[in-house]
């Protein structure tokens, strides 16, 4: 886990990619030892498998290699590592991993635990929540993803249509 | 606190610990790394450490999936995981996707527009740009701006 992170200061922006891939499985695999399959299933299909090939389609029309930054690494690190001990700090009022009595296991969960099964009838209690008692999550979410959508096609189809002006310029004044 | 609380704080805390670190080298690589494809690769891996941490506030110890059998006959000693944060995280990931497909999209629109994906060059171009219309603005006013 802690090796993928490392690597990917790589210059080469393949590797780049192919190392962020591997995090995502790695990552993959840590969520299914914390009991979530699902998850798991999703980051393997999401992260390591549509964002690399995003990455590499990306790296196919810009450029494969990068330049070493000019600026100074200090400040970056030094605002990292407040960054990160402000973290630290908050993480000492969390209750131990696994215990059973902290506040997000004894809220709301029991109750989707219990009844989902006379509710909804789905073995799968993720699915029965997300479908269900979380529904407007789901619809918050689609719209999330129309919305990238339409922006990816707006700014993908105008970079062909600009090319093509670029080819045939004389033939312009068509429809926009 | 005697030492074997403190070691049994150290256990319970030393994961969220390490997610922390991985956030932070995500953290690292977006503000240090001036290609922005880079960038986007950094926010992913502090995204993805964003969610083993929520996740693992949702682990219970000796707990399993939350699945139940098929048949729904449940067996009440059976511990099951919270399933809630595992809800939330898939929403979070498919929104992550959806944004770090509109980052890359606006990358390549850069690189149509700039010839460059690197930080660096592209401010020594607008620099470049920013003194021209300065030129053109202090001409066109005679010098009096």
């Amino acid at each position: 886990m802690i090796t993928a992170l490392a690597v990917v200061r790589v210059t080469s922006l393949f590797a780049t990619a192919m190392f962020s891939g591997v995090f995502s499985l790695l990552s993959a695999v840590l969520f299914v030892g914390l009991d979530a399959v699902d998850v798991a299933f999703t980051e393997a299909a999401v992260g390591a498998g549509i964002s690399t090939v995003l990455v590499l389609g990306t790296l196919a029309l810009t450029s494969r290699h990068e330049k070493p930054s000019k600026a100074s690494p200090v400040v970056p690190l030094f605002v990292v590592l407040v960054t990160g001990a402000a973290l630290v700090y908050g993480t000492m009022d969390m209750p131990n991993i696994g215990s059973d009595t902290s506040p997000a296991q004894t809220h709301v969960s029991p109750d989707y635990l219990e009844r989902s099964v006379h509710e909804i009838g789905v073995p799968n209690v993720v699915t029965a929540i997300l479908a269900s008692y979380r529904g407007y999550d789901t619809l918050g979410e689609t719209a999330v993803v129309f919305t990238a959508g339409i922006g990816v096609l707006l700014l993908i189809s105008g970079l062909r249509r600009r090319r093509e002006d670029d080819n045939e310029s004389e033939e312009e004044g068509g429809t926009s | 606190m005697d030492s074997s609380t403190t070691w049994e704080f150290f256990v319970g805390h030393v994961s969220y610990w390490l997610f922390i670190v991985l956030m932070m080298t995500g953290l690292y690589i977006v503000v240090a790394k001036g290609n922005f494809v880079k960038k986007i690769v950094g926010l992913n891996i502090f995204q993805t450490s964003v969610f083993m941490l929520y996740i693992s506030i949702g682990k219970v110890d000796g707990g399993t999936a939350p699945i139940y059998p098929v048949d729904l006959n449940i067996d009440p000693d059976v511990v099951y995981s919270n399933p809630l944060p595992h809800v939330l995280i898939l929403t979070a990931i498919v929104v992550g996707i959806a944004t770090t497909a509109l980052g890359l999209a606006l990358i390549v629109r850069i690189r149509e527009e700039f010839g460059s994906i690197e930080e660096d060059d592209i401010v020594e171009i607008e620099q470049g740009i920013a003194r021209d219309e300065n030129e053109r603005y202090r001409n066109a006013t005679g010098n009096r701006a």
